[in-house]
């Protein structure tokens, strides 16, 4: 159609297969904040438990165990998601605003979002278990 | 734009418009029969219309009274606290006053008007003719009105609630009477359900009725905040829903839910309270962002800046808005180290939310130079008022300041600053932007520039001070204060701010209904924007748009060569009606590859009645009329059934329909394909939640209490919830079975299959009721067995409805609406008992075997 189009000759991803839509989910959109509200979750619930049921100035170091337990896992997830979504990103040729309407583009579009969204479930869960850095008792 | 950087790329297989426009006579032909077809009902009959231009209309325009229903209530408050000791209202009415003003303003204003403005300008963003859905949108509306005329008139009656807008009890358990609460509770869980309806229609219509081409990575800014905001919706209502059942039945049946002394907890109500009311925040707060990312690109003529960034920072607010809502309760004594996470959680969200705010000034900035008009200058009013408010929230985030700055005016200031600045100067803002695409009339320049500047200085002088007087200790809700507080003087210069502020809406208002007869047209597209809806026409046609173009950009109008004249000589997708059937397309998710030609319902007054019926169950009931609120829940049913028995999923005259472009597509759609399924999902998923909040209640409790069980609670035992787990999971079985048989084209297995799931569907609801009966567990005796009843009966209601649904189907086979190739109705009903199973067994395993092993 437009002549702008021209120029420019159809490309060719690194991964044609990866590139169906059917090989595509939004649900990988959501798997980065699934990681952080199950962190959330389990640091918050764990915490609140704990103390709902014990002394007021009960030491929390099982607490703080757990919830390093739980950040390690939740950072080591979002550290593969985000490296997940960084490949897409950089998949072929383009590192444009992944504007283009091609399956490419929309491949490496969804792909840094999915990096971008790691990022920011990384500090949230980093900002969630900064408390127990620094907490010692239930008070 | 394009010309500065590598040429567009499409792929090779990409489609295009047609090179020759069809001759006159066929256009003229075409658009004669595409205006009949969606021609606007005339005389009494237009308020039968559900076209989303109309229902947008009234919708938006209603909520537009609502907030200025709201805003006189505050203009009043105003006035009692200009000076010390005043009595110009009581304190009883005061009470209701600010009850009225917060819940008015969040729930018949904020979070409705953008659910409005999406269902009118959505698909023309999108290209499409209507929404998915528009009779559900016309029922979501005709609900909200009742509801909210219901609720507003009831402060007019003396009758108005007075707990404020958050309800605590046992504030509104044991010491307030009357009505008000009840009419808080259940008139807003009316027009909640009407939110939620809206949300399945924005959230199936940006996922499926985006134009060809359209993939995921291209859609506007505004469809993505809205996206978004619907997701909340659906995770963020359904809590408070379930808050609303626990405390309406505390209030009318005396089940303890919220009684410490019968084993209740009235923090319960706080955490479903605020796990609805922070992220409610933000379902205020991105629609009023999505429209600023609409408008930003336009004025700096340049694309948005750093699109990945900002669907990240829609997406980023999103989730982490669901991980704040205990600062709201920092004061309640919880441990150091809950208060601690939420204080670190609710910093973090500075961080997405400031990266949209640099993407909207890096947009400003590089564009080229941006010329101050009305709409931008709203936005730009907006930015500076949300960033101070943001600001103070960071203070209040702080658990310290927090605890010394909690229900006094300085959070007044604070959220007002939010909540005007980020979310009704942008609205305000957008009315000037958009209003040419209704009436195809601009508003006024300089009547628009003068309601700025009086909002923007009168809001200032208003709530700037309240700061000082919050911190100076004055606390919020009370209706008078004594001279020697020393507080008279910032309390006037708030009263006098707030009348400039309201000066500034009343100009606005008589910009928007000045008679604009002898105004000419707006010309087309007149701020030169480059996103589909300005292709309309000056005045627009009731079609929607004239052929539904195939996407190639971010910003067609800017990028794709002759796009709006492709558009109006009918060389795209569907640029006829011939059976003048109101008819657009359906497409795949992530690419938008066209599926389905849907055809969509036309004007009815069906979805009024039903909304009638379904609103009538509310109001009766909240005047404890339980007969009469039996019998219009039964009518509200009837016509629900009537409207999909004779609107939904018709078999077509034939199966495939020609749309254009050499491209055939089928009329019936069954399975995750169609439009139908999405909706009973994502409404199933709504459903869940909710569940999962009486779980998370169930839960709670044995957190709260020293035993959980009590020691004294009867024993379900084993035999009978197991016995009707077992019954809902034969009913779950057969349904599933009578899918198989009916597209196997097997009536013979069919119908018995489906009678025999109604009939273990209704013996298990039966057996589940039967077991806390049998051993007498009496429901007001303990919070835990009134938890107990009311999981199981919120089972039996489940199946019940499952029951109805099965009926449906026997019906609709019967009567050759259903057969083996055209099965949307089982599909879906499968569909919806596929979560009534899940739901049963969380509950059985809860009430019959938590207390085994706790």
């Amino acid at each position: 159609m437009s002549p702008v189009s021209q120029g420019a000759p159809p490309e060719t991803p690194r991964d044609p297969a990866s590139t169906a839509e059917t090989e595509e989910s939004l649900w990988w959109l959501a798997s980065a904040p699934l990681a952080w509200v199950l962190h959330l979750l389990a640091t918050y619930l764990t915490a609140a438990n704990y103390c709902a049921k014990a002394a007021e100035d009960a030491s929390l170091t099982g607490v703080r165990l757990a919830i390093a337990g739980y950040t390690a896992v939740a950072l080591l997830a979002l550290v593969l998601l985000a490296r997940r979504g960084w490949r897409r990103h950089r998949a072929g040729e383009s590192l444009g605003p992944h504007d283009f309407d091609t399956r490419a583009d929309r491949h490496r579009f969804l792909g840094f979002t999915l990096f971008l969204l790691s990022g920011a479930a990384i500090l949230g869960v980093a900002f969630a278990a900064l408390p127990a850095v620094f907490m010692e008792t239930c008070r | 734009m394009s010309d500065e950087r590598e040429p567009r790329r499409r792929e090779a297989d990409d489609v295009e418009p047609l090179a020759e426009a069809p001759s006159k006579e066929v256009r003229e032909a075409q658009e004669e029969r595409l205006r009949a077809t969606w021609k606007t009902p005339e005389g009494w009959r237009y308020w039968s219309a559900v076209n989303n231009s109309e229902v947008g209309l009234w919708y938006t325009s209603l909520c537009l009274i609502f907030l200025f229903f709201g805003g006189v209530l505050a203009l009043v408050m105003r006035i009692q606290l200009a000076q010390p000791g005043s009595d110009f209202v009581t304190a009883d009415q005061f009470d209701q006053l600010f009850t009225m003003h917060g819940s008015v303003m969040m729930f018949l204003f904020a979070v409705p008007v953008f659910e409005a403005f999406s269902i009118m300008v959505l698909p023309e963003m999108l290209g499409a003719r209507d929404l998915p859905f528009p009779r559900l949108s016309a029922f979501g509306f005709w609900c909200f009105a009742i509801g909210g005329v219901f609720f507003c008139g009831s402060i007019f009656f003396d009758m108005g609630p007075r707990g404020g807008w958050f309800m605590y009890p046992p504030l509104t358990t044991d010491y307030l009477g009357g009505y008000g609460p009840d009419i808080w509770l259940l008139g807003l869980s009316f027009i909640e359900v009407a939110s939620i309806a809206a949300a399945v229609e924005l959230l199936v219509g940006i996922l499926k009725t985006r134009p060809p081409g359209m993939r995921i990575n291209l859609i506007p800014l505004y469809a993505w905040y809205i996206l978004v905001v619907a997701v909340m919706i659906l995770f963020a209502f359904p809590p408070l829903i379930a808050g609303d059942v626990l405390l309406e039945m505390e209030r009318l049946l005396d089940w303890p839910f919220f009684d410490p002394a019968r084993g209740g907890d009235p923090l319960l109500w706080q955490h479903l309270f605020w796990i609805f009311g922070h992220p409610e925040v933000y379902i205020v707060f991105l629609p009023s962002v999505a429209l600023v990312a609409i408008m930003v690109p336009t004025f700096a003529k340049t694309p948005m800046v750093g699109y990945s960034w900002v669907v990240l920072a829609a997406l980023g607010t999103g989730f982490l808005s669901f991980g704040l809502w205990v600062h709201h309760m920092f004061t309640t004594g919880l441990p150091g180290i809950s208060l601690g996470i939420f204080s670190a959680a609710s910093e973090s969200i500075a961080v997405p939310t400031g990266v949209q705010i640099f993407c909207f000034i890096a947009t400003l900035m590089v564009g080229k130079k941006a010329e101050l008009r009305v709409p931008l200058l709203f936005v730009l009013g907006g930015f500076s008022t949300f960033v101070i408010g943001g600001l103070t929230g960071v203070m209040v985030a702080l658990v310290p300041f927090d605890m010394q700055a909690h229900d006094t005016y300085f959070v007044v200031g604070h959220l007002h600053s939010v909540l005007i600045g980020g979310t009704i100067f942008p609205i305000v803002g957008a009315v000037y932007y958009f209003f040419p695409l209704v009436g195809g009339k601009q508003l006024s320049e300089k009547l628009g520039r003068l309601a700025f500047w009086l909002m923007f200085i009168g809001f200032n002088i208003t709530f700037v001070p309240m700061h000082l007087t919050g911190l100076l200790g004055m606390p919020r809700r009370v209706f008078t204060y004594p001279e020697e507080l020393g507080l008279g003087t910032l309390n006037l210069v708030s009263t006098v701010g707030s009348f400039v502020l309201a000066s500034g809406f009343l100009v606005f208002a008589i910009d928007v209904l000045r008679r604009k007869k002898n105004q000419p047209y707006s010309e087309r597209n007149p701020w030169g924007a480059g996103t589909i809806e300005w292709s309309a026409p000056m005045p627009d046609e009731a079609w929607g748009i004239r052929s539904i173009p195939e996407i190639d950009s971010r910003y067609p109008l800017w990028d794709q060569p002759n796009f709006v004249r492709d558009i109006d000589e009918g060389r795209f997708y569907l640029p006829d009606a011939e059976e003048e059937l109101r008819e657009t397309l359906v497409t795949s998710p992530i690419d938008a590859k066209p599926v389905q030609c849907l055809r969509v319902a036309g004007p009815t007054f069906k979805t009024h009645l039903a909304a009638l019926g379904v609103g009538g169950v509310f109001i009766f009931t909240t005047f404890h009329w339980y007969w009469p609120a039996l019998a219009s829940g039964v009518f509200g049913l009837v016509m629900i059934l009537n409207w999909l028995w004779t609107g939904t999923a018709p078999i077509p005259e034939k199966k495939e329909k020609h749309v254009g472009l050499g491209l055939t597509l089928p009329l019936y759609v069954s399975g995750p394909g169609a439009v139908g399924w999405w909706a009973m999902m994502i409404t199933m998923l709504a459903d869940l939640v909710a569940f999962m909040a009486l779980v998370f209640g169930y839960f709670f409790y044995w957190t709260a209490n020293d035993t959980w069980p009590p020691t004294d609670a009867e024993d379900l035992g084993l035999l009978w919830p197991l016995g009707g787990l077992g019954l809902g999971l034969l009913a779950w079985t057969a349904t599933a079975m009578a899918r198989r048989f009916n597209r196997a084209d097997r009536p013979g297995l069919f119908y018995p299959a489906l009678a025999l799931g109604a009939l273990a569907a209704l013996a298990s609801g039966v057996v589940l009721l039967w077991a806390p009966w049998r051993v007498g567990m009496d429901p007001t005796r303990h919070a835990y067995p009134a938890m107990v009843w009311l999981l199981l009966i919120w089972c039996a209601i489940h199946l019940a409805v499952g029951v109805i649904m099965q009926g449906y189907c026997f019906a609709r086979r019967a009567a050759k609406r259903m057969d083996a190739e055209h099965d949307a109705d089982i599909v879906n009903v499968t569909l919806y008992w596929h979560f009534v199973a899940l739901t049963l067994l969380v509950t059985v395993a809860a009430v019959a075997g938590f207390p085994k092993v706790s």
